[in-house]
């Protein structure tokens, strides 16, 4: 049994003579699963921080259902809250497939996936940075600053708080993406990635997908409302 | 075999440890150190300073109260006092107190592993505790802090005081333990010595396991919750205020689905360190290990559904009240398995009178009562007569007090001659635990008196009849501080002339004892292998089944 063999430690073990191999683990293997957990982990409370968040929606939601509905008909524009989702989309693609590239050690595919990867992140900021102005310069801005003219029912200084919030901290979430992408790609391109060491790929896609997950539920509760 | 151990010490190979608190010398050494051993000192330090700060604010508070009307300080003084007591107390000591210093230098010893999973992750935590202080200190300097520790809104997003620099202090804080709890969670899965089965882990090890668990899971809750006080308090957003249309109740939702759990991430652990004390002690196998291993479990989870239990007078519904009242009282059945078995555990045992069995004694008197009063308060009833009253103040004084704090000062004597080397004195120790006990029954039983009759708490005066007991309170209060004081010497007298300690005073079975005392740099010279579970004390085989292997 190689896995057990692999558990009790070994100084052949597979990846063990690796540069990345830190020294208080046993087994390249245990420094793996170890880091997939606690990335797993890291996951949990980013779902639970957000969870905030969506608790507020569904209370402002509740309170005011003719603001939401109103607003989002209004002010927000479907076809770039579209176009993002399938960027974003299309971008977990390219992460699975730069992490494929990384198990199997092919660096110029690693390389690639993952700058296309970082081109869809950025072409995701540069829609969000044109909706973001268009609602500066009408003034659908949040609480003291809100200063549209338009006749919208109930809450409307307290709805954009809600989507500044919400898509604001997925912006943070996207952009300390880009960061770690890019330092990826630097280390791909370095040919640090192969069979027995690729977890950084592996645990930044777990977060991109968690990122790309989270704008999967944005994207319809505040653009798609009926 | 080649043992890991013998393959990965590199340069120590075959020649001499030297012990982690020499290995490697001067301040840059300890500042950029990735070793738990001194991330735990870091923190040990840190949380002392910091119980210094919030309990010279406690003792102002204690003598401010001597007299009804003014005695040092004006009413706004008090105000900040209390919350400075409060918050300080909460977030910079009790939270981080027994996970990040005593849990981060002994889980790795006790799972005889190298270091936690992450150990660079485990200097960030400590970072973010630094920054997450700072800003604390920023709040008493940018004009203080007069919300108390919950920061209710709408009074705290509207006073003018720096609520902001505090709660993002607070925030960062948060951040400090999601990682030193994601560190944990992970240590605990991955990096166990071989042959130990999750049934023969210390049960201080399934204590942190299970607040950790709370750590990563209630957390950023409040993180959220704390951020979106910080907006409305910039922009005016109506989200918990209702003068902008908010909802005060949706803050108190929020803040105690975090703060109730996060009680028991300031007990478990404690209640780890008893199951220790407790057993190495008494020269006894723990009675109920399962029942006391999964009962911190099941605290963790029943602590997740009580939160509406702060609730009671703030508008809730009749029937959630009672749900939450009943959930309440389930909590206090894991808590008692575990009082039973520890006191099954001294049964027949051969108790020896150390210091740390002395703080035993005195967290199981004061832990009792103080989680007994808990049901007065969880009863939907009494809770309307006893809210917001000294009866609370005295009920959680008596378990995070009473509880954690003295189970903290226990296993920090118990394991000071593991961290240090060195022995202390026993009479000192001992004589700080009798006049702990009786300054601190002084100081708070009387306020289960007060609040009864009907105190209400953190009033700045009061009524003439409260007087003889306020001022009893505040005496016991000095004798509290002198107890403390007595230990503080003891430590600094043993750091300064102790005698050397043996690698194992006490006969404890466990892994953390099983290497020199102060361990050395990577722990163990050879990789430790666990044959038997953790309090299979050689004198019990003897006299159980002979000659038992
Ligand atoms: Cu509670």
């Amino acid at each position: 049994m190689s896995d057990s063999h692999a558990a009790h430690g070994h100084a052949d073990a597979p990846g063990n003579n690796s540069p990345f191999f830190q020294h208080h683990f046993v087994t390249m293997t245990q420094q793996a699963s170890a880091a997939k957990l606690g990335m797993w982990l890291f996951l949990v409370q980013e779902v639970l921080f957000f969870s905030g968040l969506f608790m507020f929606y569904i209370i402002f939601r509740y309170l005011h259902p003719d603001t939401m509905l109103w607003a989002s008909e209004h002010l927000l524009d479907k076809t770039m809250g579209g176009i993002n989702t399938v960027v974003l989309l299309f971008s977990s693609v390219t992460m699975a497939l730069a992490v494929r590239a990384g198990q199997v050690g092919n660096k110029q595919h690693q390389v690639t996936y993952l700058a296309i990867t970082i081109v869809c992140a950025c072409i995701f900021l540069c829609v969000k940075y044109v909706e973001y102005s268009h609602k500066f310069h009408m003034g659908a801005l949040p609480g003291h600053f809100y200063s549209y003219a338009g006749n919208i029912p109930g809450e409307p200084q307290t709805f954009f708080a809600l989507y500044f919030c919400l898509t604001g901290l997925h912006g943070i979430h996207v952009i300390a993406g880009i960061i770690a992408l890019l330092w990826l790609m630097k280390r791909s391109a370095r040919g640090d990635f192969g069979p027995t060491y690729y977890a950084p790929l592996e645990l930044t896609g777990l977060y991109w997908h968690l990122v790309d997950l989270v704008w999967i539920f944005l994207f319809p509760l505040l653009y798609l409302i009926h | 075999m080649a043992s890991i151990a013998e393959t990965h010490t590199g340069p120590h190979d075959g020649g001499h440890h030297e012990s982690y608190l020499t290995a490697k010398r001067g301040i840059a050494s300890w500042l950029t150190t990735v070793d738990h051993k001194r991330i735990g000192v870091m923190y040990l330090a840190s949380i002392l300073f910091f119980f210094f700060v919030g309990g010279v604010a406690a003792l102002l508070v204690r003598t401010e109260l001597l007299n009804p009307g003014k005695d040092l300080v004006e009413h706004a003084v008090y105000n900040q006092l209390f919350t400075l007591h409060g918050a300080i107390m909460v977030f910079l000591f009790i939270v981080p107190s027994i996970p990040a210093s005593l849990g981060n230098i002994v889980l790795p010893l006790m799972l005889g592993a190298k270091d936690v999973a992450f150990p660079k992750m485990n200097l960030a935590s400590y970072y973010f505790y630094v920054v997450g202080a700072i800003l604390f200190i920023l709040t008493i300097v940018l004009g203080g802090l007069d919300t108390g520790w919950t920061f209710y809104a709408p009074y705290s997003t509207t006073t003018s005081t720096s609520v902001i620099s505090a709660t993002f202090g607070a925030f960062v804080l948060g951040f400090s333990s999601i990682f030193t709890g994601i560190n944990f969670l992970v240590t605990i899965h991955k990096m166990r010595a071989p042959g130990m089965t999750w049934d023969r882990m210390p049960l201080m090890v399934w204590a942190l396991y299970a607040t950790s668990l709370i750590q990563v899971l209630a957390t950023p809750v409040i993180a959220i919750t704390l951020l979106l006080l910080i907006c409305e308090r910039t922009f005016g957003i109506g989200i918990f205020d209702p003068a902008l249309g908010g909802d005060p109740v949706l803050f108190q939702h929020f803040f105690w689905f975090y703060s109730h759990p996060v009680v028991y991430v300031m007990i478990l652990p404690g209640f780890g360190v008893i199951s220790e004390l407790v057993t190495v002690h008494s020269r006894k196998g723990i009675f109920g290990y399962m029942a006391i291993a999964i009962s911190s479990v099941a605290i963790a989870f029943i602590g997740f559904l009580v939160w509406g239990h702060h609730m009671f007078v703030a508008g809730e519904s009749s029937l959630a009240a009672t749900v939450f009242s009943f959930l309440t009282f389930a909590v206090a059945v894991p808590t008692a398995i575990k009082v039973f078995s520890w006191i099954a555990t001294m049964y027949g045992g051969s108790i020896r009178y150390t210091t740390p069995m002395y703080y035993v004694f005195v967290f199981l008197f004061l832990f009792s009562i103080g989680g007994l009063t808990g049901l007065f308060l969880g009863a939907l009833a009494v809770d309307v007569q006893m809210h917001d009253t000294y009866f609370v103040v005295a009920h959680f004084h008596y378990v995070m007090m009473g509880g954690t704090f003295i189970a903290f000062l226990g296993g920090l004597f118990h394991w000071w001659p593991k961290f240090t080397g060195k022995m202390y004195d026993e009479r000192l120790g001992k004589l700080s635990a009798v006049l702990v006990f009786i300054g601190f029954n002084v100081t708070f039983f009387t306020q289960f008196v007060l609040g009864s009759r009907g105190m209400p708490r953190r009033y700045y005066t009061y009524q003439p009849q409260f007087h003889t007991l306020h001022e009893i309170s505040t005496i016991g209060s000095y004798i509290l501080t002198a107890g403390l004081l007595v230990a503080l010497v003891t430590f600094i007298k043993s750091l300064k002339s102790g005698e050397k300690a043996t690698a194992n005073p006490w006969n404890g079975m466990t892994l953390e004892w099983h290497t020199e005392s102060p361990p050395i740099e990577h722990n163990f010279a050879e990789q430790p292998i666990c044959r038997r579970g953790p309090y299979d004390f050689p004198e019990i085989d003897e006299s159980a089944a002979g000659a038992r292997h």
